[in-house]
């Protein structure tokens, strides 16, 4: 694939548009580990919601 | 199953566990297509490759305002509805909105100086696009700086509908002054002008962008209902302690 | 005395005196407008260029700083709490407080920029162009930093993040307020376009301020 003689900003926006996109996407599933961590520790220690008991 | 069983966070949640992965699946489908598509589309006979450019910052400017437009009915959603979940929807969509602005900024830039031989003008619409971005950064402050979520949702809902003038002010601008930036050519009365051969792959790219939001999006909300779990829980052991 | 003319009598006179900070926005306008020919050297005809830009972002600094005493001083003495749970309607209540706010803190800066102008190189035409855009301009920067201050009110460390929000919404005015001054030194575009748009401005910000704030003072409540 010929990109012709400013192939450079080309390949520059692509390349930008990855960076930030797979960025945004690491922290959402970074952050859905953390707090799926954080829920469990909880949980174990006993903690329970109000609307986890009706639940029950 | 209608609208209002998604008030409930624990159904919501659900609901998003089961949607996720065909959400995610659909979105590689549909930007495999759509980037094979871009790379078989024809050279521009004025802009030459560089027009492959404007299949991502199209996209993006699309969804740089569709982010606030969604910001602004999850904050009706708030203040005149009070649904349960429209101040998580609200939250969630900020990042996900500054990041396409932000995209879309810096691709018309680099689309900009092979172009008009300049990275950056002071012209209505990328002063007014420049301007969205300054908003959504201040939304993400107003949102990090009130810890308790409801009243943050409130008060950020009204600072969203105060800056949703601005995204009128965006589409038009290009109609009102006559600068740099070229005027609409895809959402017209009269219909595109683009040549389909370029209009088909810009449709396919936006269409996969917009799934990739909207999943992001579900998935943001997911981790903030999350978020408010932990932090009652939290509070909650802090009350249970001894000593207190 | 109505509530509102003694609510905005009080205003006045409160910023008048010591600690009220009526002068302090002034100040800093002469620091801005001071400091720029050190930084950007003693070219007389650059500065006779760009002065306008310089007097109106001084100009606008100094509105974005002065806006943190518009709320927070009736929120620490209690009264924010009066106007809430009073009988008259909070968006008068809080216009009265931001027209108070300008007469106090902006319009000095309208009467001062003549002054600093000469500092600048700036003749007569340039001069009153720039006072004319700034005595139509403040008025929006104060009832647009009043959104701001409602927004942020009850914010331990608020003072930034106002400025902050307020800045997107004031760009246009400080972009119509510089276009509408160099329109009138150096054309082409004649002066009445842009001027008449930095009045709309003006106009709009009056009614949405007001509004805006006093939504966001019921809903920022506790």
């Amino acid at each position: 694939m010929d990109l012709g003689p400013h192939a450079a900003f080309i390949v520059l926006s692509y390349a930008a548009a990855l960076v930030v996109l797979a960025a945004l996407v690491g922290w959402i599933v970074l952050d859905h580990r953390a707090l799926k961590r954080t829920l469990k520790m909880l949980d174990a220690q006993g903690v329970t919601r109000r609307s986890d008991k009706a639940v029950q | 199953m209608g609208l209002i069983d998604l008030a409930n966070p624990s159904r919501f949640l659900s609901l998003t566990d089961r949607l996720l992965p065909w959400l995610a699946g659909a979105t590689a489908l549909v930007f495999a297509i759509g980037l094979y598509q871009a790379s078989l589309a024809p050279d521009d006979y004025q802009q030459g490759a560089t027009v492959k450019i404007m299949f991502l910052h199209v996209p993006f400017a699309w969804l740089a305002m569709f982010g606030w437009t969604v910001m602004t009915i999850a904050a009706f959603g708030t203040l005149v509805w009070r649904h349960p979940l429209a101040d998580v929807a609200a939250k969630a969509a900020a990042p996900i909105g500054a990041a396409f602005t932000l995209l879309c900024l810096v691709t018309g830039s680099l689309w900009g100086r092979p172009m008009w031989g300049t990275y950056w003008v002071w012209d209505a619409r990328l002063t007014s696009v420049f301007i969205l971005f300054l908003m959504y950064l201040g939304v993400i402050a107003l949102w990090r700086t009130i810890e308790e979520p409801t009243r943050a949702g409130r008060v950020t809902a009204i600072l969203t509908l105060v800056g949703a003038i601005n995204i009128p002010i965006i589409k038009y601008s290009v109609d009102f002054w006559n600068t740099l930036h070229q005027p609409a050519a895809v959402m017209r009365l009269d219909g595109p002008t683009i040549h389909s051969s370029i209009l088909i792959p810009l449709l396919i790219m936006a269409f996969a962008f917009t799934l990739l939001f909207v999943t992001l999006h579900l998935a943001a909300m997911r981790n903030e209902i999350l978020r408010r779990r932990v932090r009652t829980m939290q509070l909650m052991r802090a009350q249970a302690a001894p000593g207190h | 005395m109505t509530a509102l003319s003694a609510l905005f009598l009080r205003d006045l006179r409160v910023a008048v005196r010591i600690g009220g900070g009526a002068m302090i926005g002034v100040l800093f306008f002469l620091a801005v407008v001071a400091l720029m020919p050190f930084a950007i050297g003693p070219d007389l005809a650059l500065l006779q260029r760009i002065g306008p830009a310089i007097l109106w972002i001084g100009a606008l600094l100094a509105s974005l700083l002065a806006l943190d005493r518009l709320l927070s001083a009736d929120l620490e003495d209690g009264s924010l709490d009066l106007l809430l749970m009073s009988g008259t309607p909070l968006e008068l209540a809080v216009a009265a407080k931001a027209l108070a706010h300008w007469l106090t803190t902006g319009l000095p800066l309208v009467i001062a920029s003549p002054v600093f102008a000469l500092f600048l190189n700036l003749d007569l035409a340039a001069t009153g162009a720039v006072a004319a855009t700034l005595l139509a301009g403040t008025p929006a920067l104060t009832f647009i930093g009043l959104i701001g201050a409602g927004l942020t009110v009850t914010l331990r460390r608020g003072g930034i993040l106002l400025s902050v929000l307020v800045l997107p919404l004031a760009i246009p005015v400080l972009i119509f307020g510089v276009a509408a001054s160099n329109a009138a030194i150096v054309g082409p575009l004649p002066f009445g376009t842009p001027f008449t748009i930095l009045c709309a401005l003006t106009l709009i910000s009056l009614v949405i301020g007001p509004f805006a704030a006093a939504l966001a003072l019921r809903q920022g409540q506790e």
